[in-house]
């Protein structure tokens, strides 16, 4: 069977009528090619070093490298106009290990910090995550890339040599093309008489100054993430660290020529990373280049809008339902969720941000009113997803167990499947599967009654925990079944009833195979009991 | 470390040495020639404030007792200034000829021009011309020279009618 043929057949759900079966994230070949690469570095690093999966944390931690080294490099800068590229390169010279080391470093952290807030870009865009609640996100990234770009250009003035004489008057030659600035902006780089010892502690200010609004935007950009990753793992922090740092000893940084205002370099090497847009210019024309750059920005701005799918619906909290426990509050994933005063003036209770709600449900996986032993036709928690309510899971669930009872035969597996995970397998009568938007949707004890509802074993398809669509969803989830997290799990006592199996949504052998091995070994318990039946026992099951 | 672990481990080692090769190629290489070898560059910039565009008239008597007491000026002058002509010929051949206008959104405002010309090294003969009011239609500035051009030497043409008219330097 060919992976398309399969892939189609998987993906029906094997509950009818399932919608929510369907995948929400993008297929493209971006996407793919991206998946591919990320599972082979799961391979080669591990998922929990794998730095394609900490891209932005790698970010933060270039952007500390650089910060770190510049402050040592400023105390030796020399911000006169005689003295300026002559600090800079005896830097190298006189201390080669603390000065030309660090300058290395603080030249190659830089470019590397391009690479990597490059490749986070492209891979959210290729996960599709840039849209509805992530678009807040999306948005305030775009311009910690100006202010990297930015923050570049003007550190490689402040050496003062040929290379920076060229930036300057390039640049100053690419804003003097707008209305506004003018031509008269050049002179600063030409004439003796503009260039001064201000012009130097002008740009060392800038220098700090754009960085620091760089950490700025970067700190709006995480605020709607609960424990935002700003620390890469110690091995892809160390490995990035010793690679910059050798780098720097193969190649180290060092200055050009000191800058002439009657000579210009004829051939210069440029850093590709950060002044590729000079080429450009001289290649086409300033307006050309701005056309080409204002274009991208306002494209990238736009991108969240642009072919916009339906928005799910967010979280509903129902007040009657909810005791304030604030199990959600701790749960979200995005900050999405506050604890206000109850409006019946009875402790506290959840409210859900609209716009930051993903519609994840591990909020409502949290809830302790989730549970489907409570009493009533229809499922009514604390807190649950409109679209995904936990009362038609359980209702499908029912129906499905139902149905295999009256089938006869030996007991059904049922399998929770993570829809952002392996697909289910194609429709199997010895199986039940029930997809959920996160594996952290389904409440614990929803296994408990599957398995006094007459399920042989339940088994939980989640996806991988570095690899979870709604970041923690995953861990949430294990911690919650293995009792190390509330709500926790009561079937634990019986051993070998579930399962959990991480399959990410290529993995569509390992979920084969842990149902296979869910159906080598059963519980030992469950008779089948009738739903309402169920539901009037409880979880701990029928009264002695 | 198990054995199993080294294959991993030199995988890694060879990530990130890719990883730091890409950077420290990218981050100088390769070189971009921003002039052929042979050639150096001209640069034109100035900013000038042009003359007037009409010339100051003395109001009479008559004009200025009807104007209110406190916009009873004698000079009448309008603020509009001219535009900077410029001419540039290199060994006969005209480079340049704009016209610069005044800045600002009444045009009263210093006009500045920039433009940058390579040229092949050599003896050649520099020839700028500017004109600064309309009133006259003459290069009332100009200025010829022999320069000898360095391959990567930059002239600056500025003015500055006030020092010493046009210089090349």
């Amino acid at each position: 069977m060919s992976p398309a043929s399969e892939s189609a057949s998987r993906s029906a759900p094997a509950v009818a009528g399932d919608a929510a079966c369907d995948r929400p994230t993008p297929h493209g070949p971006l996407l793919r090619a991206v998946r591919w690469i990320e599972r082979r570095l799961d391979g080669l690093c591990g998922e929990a070093n794998n730095p394609m999966r900490q891209l932005g944390a790698i970010g933060f931690h270039l952007f500390w490298i650089v910060a770190a080294t510049g402050g040592y490099l400023y105390v030796f800068y020399d911000t006169s106009v005689e003295g300026v590229w002559a600090s800079v390169r005896d830097l190298s010279r006189e201390q080669p290990w603390a000065g030309g080391w660090l300058r290395s470093l603080h030249r190659y952290a830089s470019d590397a910090l391009v690479v990597v807030l490059a490749l986070h870009a492209v891979r959210e865009w290729a996960y599709g995550r840039l849209r509805h609640f992530r678009a807040f996100s999306w948005v305030s990234g775009v311009p910690t890339i100006g202010l990297t770009l930015a923050s570049g250009v003007i550190g490689y003035w402040l050496v003062w040599d040929e290379l920076a004489l060229f930036i300057g008057v390039a640049t100053t030659e690419w804003f003097g093309a707008l209305p506004g600035f003018g031509t008269g902006l050049i002179r600063n780089f030409i004439t003796e008489s503009a260039i001064t010892d201000r012009l130097f502690s002008l740009l060392m200010f800038l220098h700090i100054g754009v960085p620091l609004a760089l950490l700025g935007a970067l700190w709006i950009h995480i605020q709607r993430l609960t424990r935002p990753r700003t620390v890469p793992s110690r091995a892809v922090g160390a490995w990035c660290l010793v690679s910059l740092l050798a780098l720097g000893l193969a190649l180290p940084a060092e200055s050009g020529p000191a800058a002439q205002l009657d000579r210009v370099a004829r051939s210069v090497g440029i850093d590709w990373f950060y002044l590729a847009v000079y080429p450009a210019m001289y290649a086409s024309s300033p307006m050309t280049v701005w056309a080409v750059v204002l274009g991208a920005t306002v494209l990238l701005f736009a991108l969240p809008w642009i072919g916009r799918r339906a928005r799910p619906q967010p979280a509903l909290v129902d007040p009657a339902n909810c005791n304030g426990c604030s199990r959600c509050f701790a749960d979200c994933p995005y900050e999405a969720i506050a604890m206000a005063p109850h409006p019946k003036g009875r402790g506290q209770i959840a409210v859900v941000s609209e716009q930051a709600c993903a519609a994840c449900g591990v909020c409502v996986g949290a809830c302790p009113s989730s549970t489907p032993f409570r009493r009533g036709e229809h499922l009514v928690t604390g807190i649950d997803l409109p679209e995904t309510p936990l009362s038609a899971l359980r209702e499908r669930l029912d129906a499905a167990l139902d149905a295999s009872r009256r089938v006869g035969g030996p007991a059904p597996v049922v399998v929770f499947a993570c829809r952002h995970g392996a697909d289910l397998p194609p429709r199997d009568a010895r199986v039940v599967g029930l997809s959920v938007v996160c594996a952290a949707q389904l409440p614990p004890s929803f296994v408990d009654y599957a398995l006094r509802s007459g399920a042989g074993s339940v088994l939980i398809s989640s996806c991988p925990p570095d690899d979870c669509e709604f970041r923690f969803g995953s861990r949430w989830q294990s911690d919650r079944l293995q009792g190390r997290r509330e709500p926790r799990l009561r079937a634990t006592e019986t051993p070998g009833a579930w399962r959990v199996v991480y399959a990410a949504r290529e993995d569509h052998d390992r979920l084969d195979a842990a149902i296979a091995a869910s159906f080598a070994s059963p519980a030992a318990t469950p008779s089948a009991v009738p739903a309402r039946a169920r539901r009037l026992q409880g979880p701990h099951g029928p009264p002695p | 470390m198990t054995r199993s672990s080294l294959p991993k481990l030199a995988g890694q080692v060879v990530l990130y040495a890719a990883f730091a090769a890409t950077i420290g190629h990218f981050s100088h290489a390769p070189a971009y020639q921003h002039l052929g070898q042979d050639q150096g560059l001209i640069r034109l910039s100035f900013k000038h404030a042009g003359q007037f565009k009409v010339e100051c008239r003395q109001r009479s008597a008559e004009e200025l007792a009807k104007l209110p007491a406190q916009l009873r000026v004698a000079a009448d002058c309008p603020r509009e200034r001219s535009p900077v002509r410029v001419r540039v010929e290199l060994d006969g051949r005209t480079l340049v000829d704009e016209s610069f206008p005044a800045s600002g959104l009444h045009h009263d405002g210093p006009a500045s021009g920039y433009r940058r010309i390579p040229v092949v090294a050599g003896e050649h003969r520099l020839k700028v011309a500017f004109n600064d009011s309309v009133r006259d239609p003459r290069f009332q500035h100009v200025r010829e020279a022999l320069v000898t051009m360095k391959p990567g030497q930059v002239v600056l043409i500025d003015f500055a009618p006030e020092h010493a008219g046009v210089l090349i330097q």
